[in-house]
């Protein structure tokens, strides 16, 4: 599965780096522990990285990875074992003392001021110099100096405001080099990313490599780890389980390290029978207050007993698109229709009534949206229904209604632990997820708006979400899916549309390629061009 | 991947650590005191004995809590739905308005408990009309109510000297307070109620409108935790995204439970007006309003707490004011600075304890396994 992709990267063969350089690896941790409470995050982890060498990290959500990182550079400390960096024993107390010796970290979710400049950027933390000018300077033949030892160009004086994605993140790479690091470590780095985007963060860290730099690669994404690591190491549920030679592995060995267990990958499925058409959008566009088009007259229509998956760079308008459909923000022109009837989409229809009529909503964020996390699953069962009369007479809520009615449902979608009064926080992504999906798929809905259904949950419930998904399609409902993750997009859906800078630029089905999805995903659409190519 | 937060049992998340934070504010006040050149041990015995040692301590003690009970109760309402009500002193001084219109009209015609009712309403109305204004702004405007509750206490307390001094003076008199209600337009104390069933006891300002506030705890009880209502208002102050993901009209909840606090926080002019005053006189609200949000904050926003805190309350004021009396180094200004470590303790500084009997006690309940 991908196979397009290590292609692009280049063959795997000339993976020697300079690891023979010294004889002290470059990381080397002995025994980390870390504890919240009485739950392990991480244990007695031992792990060596290489010089210059790409050694990914991986494991599911909650495996520990992300803990452990923040050991290292400092946001939290062990409760127990040490940490050596070039073969020195170290006391990382916070991140300052991390990037001191040399560690430097590409956040997830980027740390850049936005209406600053590349350079102020840069500098920022780090000015040296009591006046701006001089430090400014010397930051600009520095900065000029890294961009052309490592092929990093960018224009230091452009805003971070007006860089695409991958150009914002190649800044953040550029501020730890400034800051001198030997070991860059980057979480989950390809998140934002587009397929051509990610390839080309892959060619700068091969570079980074050949250069010497030692790369931490942390994500939950097997083909990331296959078309660029040296090393990979497993997390499990706060342990370390295996730590090989990346050629030496294969995707299936290493996703059955991860969960412990045998998983499929594809989701299988047969051929959709469509039926009739359950929503209907016909060019919506969306606004925000700043007058800036989020969704660009988009239309499309999804029947009954179809998957139709938006799939789009995170950004592009999915998020509003679908916010909009389900009544939560308003349109400023353009029609919806439920089952034949235009639902108010410009005037914010009320969400509470498109669930009475038959349309469930599982948003992209369950944490910010879906849930209340400080409430019991008994209260989150009923969020959006609270005033169907089966929860109560009057004003007053029937609790032991309520808690029968979340019983049966944490039974059905196997949550666990199955406790209706534990309060949603204390739930693990995946069983939150359940949580979200139970409430809106056992409602029997017409049509199910579903954003990133497995966004943060763990392989083992990801299939199970999948088969979830597909078996409402066969009971004959329209889905309606939004993801980031395309193999997801193209795994689940009977028909893809692709968005980009808020328009729907194609469609395709569910064949189609990932290197013409990913063209597409960048605004890109062959056929089109291919057809207003052929009358000239 | 954050730390999971640790559950304590109940009663030490309800019971040892606000014991433990009233224990720390009090040695605190204790070193104020020796500091002074006096003994804590007896300013303690004082305050104690001040507040609960005799009949009329205790009826004063239990007027002062009716106050901070609805006063309290307004507070944690607003704060269930995540909004930040400090207008409680405004909105309690303009219900005043309302009860004394009810009592200066009926007095004269008909019995207590006939007016009572119309006074009730009056005061509920005029509270949540005064606390309507700030909702509306932010639920239509987006002006923060915290700006504009506060700037409603000033706006309130300038019409009422307006029209204490220019409208509801009696002519003649100097005093910028309405006239006295006859025994029409007054709430009966309890020692008077305990003496229609033969009972004696010291006479003091406590009210009926005492049991109206344990009344109210109860509904307020029940509208949070156990209506559609009150999930609505839950779900609104603890995630506002899930609020409107799930259709809940958040500009109606804001004004709706606005209303609610407004009127709770009109309820204390039932105590003062109706209940101990007998007439509407200038800043009869006395500040009250303000300590209801440090009662709120100490009770955890809960009924049970609120009646505790209040009580706390309601000791340190009066027992305080004996304790002045009684030690005249010790002056009122220093009681009030004790009153304000209590609060630092058991308000701001709630977690203090938190980490420690975490470490003790702590037996979590391991995050749900993956699947």
């Amino acid at each position: 599965m991908d196979s397009e992709h290590s292609a692009s990267v280049g063959s795997p063969a000339p993976r020697s780096g300079k690891e023979e350089k010294s004889d002290h690896p470059a990381i080397q941790l002995i025994g980390i522990e870390k504890r919240f409470g009485d739950v392990y995050a991480n244990r007695n982890i031992d792990l060596t990285v290489k010089k210059g060498s790409i050694h990914g990290i991986i494991g599911e959500n909650g495996a520990g990875k992300s803990t452990l990182m923040s050991i290292l550079y400092g946001f939290y400390h062990a409760d127990g074992g040490q940490i050596y960096v070039n073969g020195k024993l170290e006391q990382i107390s916070d991140s300052q003392k991390a990037i001191a010796i040399g560690i430097g970290m590409v956040h997830q979710h980027f740390m850049l001021v936005d209406n600053f400049t590349v350079l102020e950027n840069i500098v920022l933390g780090v000015e040296g110099g009591r006046t701006l000018a001089g430090g400014m300077n010397r930051a600009r033949k520095e900065l000029q100096r890294l961009a052309d030892e490592y092929a990093l160009d960018i224009d230091p004086d452009a805003l971070i405001e007006d860089l695409p994605v991958g150009l914002q993140q190649r800044v953040e790479i550029l501020k730890a080099l400034y800051r001198g690091a030997d070991v860059l470590i980057l979480d989950e780095p390809t998140g934002v990313l587009t397929p051509a985007e990610a390839d080309h963060l892959f060619r700068i860290l091969e570079q980074l490599r050949d250069q010497g730099k030692t790369i931490l690669l942390i994500t939950h994404k097997l083909r990331e780890i296959m078309a660029i690591t040296d090393e990979v190491s497993v997390m499990r549920r706060g342990e370390m389980v295996a730590s090989v030679q990346t050629a030496q592995s294969s995707v299936e060995e290493l996703a059955e390290l991860m969960v412990g267990r045998h998983v499929l990958l594809q989701v299988e499925k047969e051929a959709a029978t469509p039926g009739k058409e359950i929503l209907k959008v016909e060019n919506l566009t969306v606004t925000d207050k700043r007058g800036v088009t989020l969704v660009d007259d988009v239309s499309f229509s999804v029947r009954a007993g179809e998957i139709v998956g938006i799939a789009g760079v995170s950004g592009n308008g999915q998020s509003e698109l679908m916010e909009a459909i389900a009544g939560m923000i308003r349109a400023s022109s353009g029609k919806v229709l439920l089952n034949g009837e235009p639902i108010g989409v410009t005037q914010k229809a009320d969400a509470q009534q498109l669930r009475h009529k038959g349309m469930a909503h599982v948003p992209e964020d369950r944490h910010r949206t879906g849930l209340v996390t400080k409430f019991p699953a008994t209260e989150n069962m009923i969020l959006g229904y609270q005033d169907l009369e089966k929860y109560g007479s009057g004003l007053f809520l029937d609790l032991g209604a309520i808690l029968n009615e979340t019983q049966s449902y944490m039974d059905d979608f196997d949550v666990r632990p199955p406790d209706p009064n534990l309060k949603v926080a204390n739930f693990s992504g995946g069983n939150q997820q359940k949580l979200v999906l139970a409430r809106e798929m056992e409602r029997d809905p017409d049509i199910l708006l579903v954003g990133q259904p497995t966004r943060g949950v763990d392989i083992g419930a990801i299939e199970f979400i999948h088969k979830r998904l597909i078996q409402l399609r066969d009971a004959g409902k329209a889905i309606l899916l939004v993801s980031v993750e395309l193999d997801e997009v193209r795994s689940l859906s009977d028909r893809i549309l692709v968005m980009f800078a808020g328009k729907v630029v194609g469609e395709r089905d569910s064949a189609a390629s990932e290197g013409e999805l990913g063209l597409m995903m960048a605004g890109i659409n062959q056929q089109e061009e291919q057809k207003q190519g052929e009358p000239s | 991947m954050s730390a999971p937060l640790a559950k304590l049992p109940k009663w030490v998340d309800y019971g040892l650590i606000p014991l433990l934070n009233l224990t720390a504010a009090l040695l605190v006040s204790g070193l104020v005191v020796l500091l002074i050149g006096e003994n804590p041990l007896e300013a303690v015995y004082w305050l104690v004995q001040g507040s609960l040692g005799y009949g009329e301590g205790i009826g004063f003690t239990l007027y002062y809590t009716t106050n901070f009970i609805f006063t309290g109760l307004a507070v944690a309402v607003a704060a269930h739905a995540g909004l930040f009500n400090i207008g409680g002193e405004g909105q309690a001084y303009f219900a005043g308005l309302g009860v004394a219109m009810a009592c200066l009209a009926l007095d004269h015609y008909v019995p207590w408990w006939l007016t009572f009712p119309f006074a009730l309403l009056g005061g509920a109305l005029f509270g949540a009309a005064w606390a309507t204004i700030p909702a509306y702004l932010q639920a239509k405007r987006g002006s923060h109510i915290v700006i504009t509750t506060i700037m409603f206490n000033f706006i309130a307390s300038a019409v009422m000297a307006y029209l204490l001094v220019n409208i509801l003076k009696q002519p003649g008199s100097m005093q910028p307070e309405s006239r006295t209600f006859l025994e029409g337009g007054r709430l009966p104390f309890i020692h008077e109620v305990l003496e229609w069933v033969g009972i004696k006891i010291e006479h003091s300002p406590l009210n009926l409108s005492f049991l109206v506030a344990l009344a109210a705890c109860m509904l307020v009880w029940a509208l949070i935790w156990r209506t559609r209502l009150g999930y609505a208002i839950r779900t609104m102050g603890t995630n506002p995204n899930a609020a409107i993901y799930a259709g809940m009209n958040v500009s109606r909840l804001t004004l709706i439970t606005m209303m609610i606090s407004g009127a709770l926080a009109g309820m204390l002019a039932l105590n003062e007006v109706m209940g101990t005053q007998h007439r509407l006189l200038l800043d009869f609200t006395a500040g009250y309003g303000f300590v209801g949000i440090a009662v709120a904050l100490m009770g955890r926003s809960h009924p049970v707490g609120i009646i505790m805190a209040s009580l706390l309350f309601g000791m340190l004021y009066q027992g305080g004011a004996e304790l002045a009396f009684e030690m005249p180094k010790i002056t009122r200004d220093m009681i009030i600075s004790i009153q304000g470590l209590v609060i630092l303790f058991a308000g701001a500084m709630e977690h203090m304890f938190r980490p420690a009997l975490i470490r003790l006690f702590v037996r979590m309940p391991a995050t749900a396994g993956a699947v």
